[in-house]
């Protein structure tokens, strides 16, 4: 006995929503905080509607079929929107997993007088509904990584903020390992920001910069030389005992820029450079 | 006799594998009590080797071991790719020589830095880099 697969699951399309939407709500992990339950069933009935109308015997063990492509997007968009609300690779999954019991739960009870029929229907449905689980997750993992970049580019963005100190003077505290793309928004941000204030004296601080390599060196070395391309003057500071130990064997020259150990004594010396002297008050009371 | 205590295995395909690299080979150094400086010194290294790894040879394996060697601890790390290999060893080793655009002090510099150093390299095989780094060394 041949089983149509698509008459049966059209016959039998309130059925196996039902139980899908039952063994949904039967687990625990239930997410009811991120999905209401009527959300949850709309959600289900599209893509159970969209999987009766597209199935037929031809394309069933064909689980590339072009003809699915309007499921795998459906499932894409419902994971890369799960991922994105902070649901676990494990809830997605189990959205899949809990149709694939109805979907089977249901043929069982219909093809039950035929074991062999039954046998070859369940192994299609289930290479058919295990690929699409397969894509659930790839695109779960794609939402999850599209997340992990926004951060990337965020954390790039924020760390490096060009502060104006003083008049004609800016800092750039740098934070994290220097590579060819910070570099280059550090260089842009402090270029730009040269011209905008006029200032004259910049001033890199690489005190939260844990290794200097001799590529971070030359990426400084870069900044540097550019800075006075523009006719500002630029001191690094934040050097610590063990840095400047390891530049020195390392062989890097730096003694062609103003290096400083702190940043107050990198603002000292800009000091000195503009004629600008800060003393203490001899009066008592100060205003603002 | 060197006795290997404990070890690890990181690829570096990628130039956002270099920083956990670094932190692991750091949280190994700070296993054995290494100090600052020498700590420092060692994760230099790693850093010169891992990114000569990267840009010649598009990646490697590398291997992170802590040793023991007589009442001397320290760290071992060793780089190993498959990329197009070192046609002169000697040459690559002098400060100030690169086939690319760097400052040429990556390997040069790197073997100052560690206590031990050791390269081989087969054109068209590939390149292995190891260094110790002797915890008082």
């Amino acid at each position: 006995m041949k089983v149509d697969i698509s008459k049966l699951l059209q016959k039998k399309k309130t059925q196996i929503l039902e139980r899908w939407m039952t063994n949904q709500m039967a687990d625990e992990i239930l997410r009811e905080d991120l999905i209401s339950n009527e959300g949850l069933r709309n959600q289900s009935e599209e893509l159970l509607t969209k999987l009766v109308k597209l199935v037929n015997d031809k394309n069933i063990t064909d689980v590339q079929s072009p003809d699915f492509d309007p499921i795998v997007e459906i499932l894409a968009g419902i994971s890369h929107s799960r991922a994105r609300q902070g649901f676990s690779p494990r809830e997605t999954g189990f959205y899949i997993f809990s149709l694939k019991d109805a979907l089977l739960e249901t043929l069982q009870e219909e093809v039950k007088n035929d074991p062999s029929a039954l046998y070859e229907i369940t192994l299609k449905v289930s290479k058919l509904l295990d690929s699409f689980s397969i894509s659930t997750f790839e695109t779960f993992i794609k939402g999850r990584e599209e997340v992990i970049l926004r951060q990337t580019d965020e954390i790039a963005e924020i760390s490096t903020p060009v502060i104006r100190v003083w008049d004609g003077i800016l800092a750039l505290p740098i934070i994290g390992t220097l590579d060819s793309a910070r570099t280059q928004v550090v260089m842009e941000n402090l270029l730009q920001e040269i011209v905008e204030s006029g200032s004259g004296i910049a001033i890199l601080d690489i005190s939260g910069v844990p290794a200097v390599d001799s590529l971070v060196a030359q990426h400084l070395i870069k900044t540097v030389s550019a800075t006075r391309l523009m006719g500002a003057e630029c001191i690094i500071s934040g050097i610590r005992p063990e840095i400047a130990q390891t530049v020195v064997q390392l062989g890097i020259d730096l003694s062609n820029i103003i290096t400083k150990a702190s940043l107050a004594s990198a603002l000292k010396h800009a000091f000195s450079m503009l004629r600008l002297e800060v003393k203490k008050s001899t009066k008592e009371n100060f205003s603002l | 006799m060197i006795v290997v205590l404990n070890k690890d295995s990181l690829l570096v395909g990628k130039e956002q594998d270099v920083v956990p690299f670094l932190s692991r080979v750091k949280e190994y150094a700070t296993k054995i009590s290494m100090g600052l400086v020498n700590q420092t010194k060692l994760v230099t290294a790693c850093s010169e080797l891992a990114r000569n790894m990267l840009k010649y040879a598009g990646g490697g394996s590398t291997l992170i071991e802590i040793i023991s060697k007589g009442r001397e601890n320290g760290i071992r790390v060793t780089f190993t790719d498959k990329g197009p290999g070192i046609e002169d060893i000697q040459k690559a080793m002098e400060d100030g020589f690169s086939t690319g655009k760097s400052l040429g002090l990556g390997l040069p510099g790197a073997k100052r830095l560690a206590s031990e150093f050791d390269i081989k390299s087969t054109v068209g095989e590939g390149t292995t880099v190891m260094i110790i780094k002797w915890k008082n060394g």
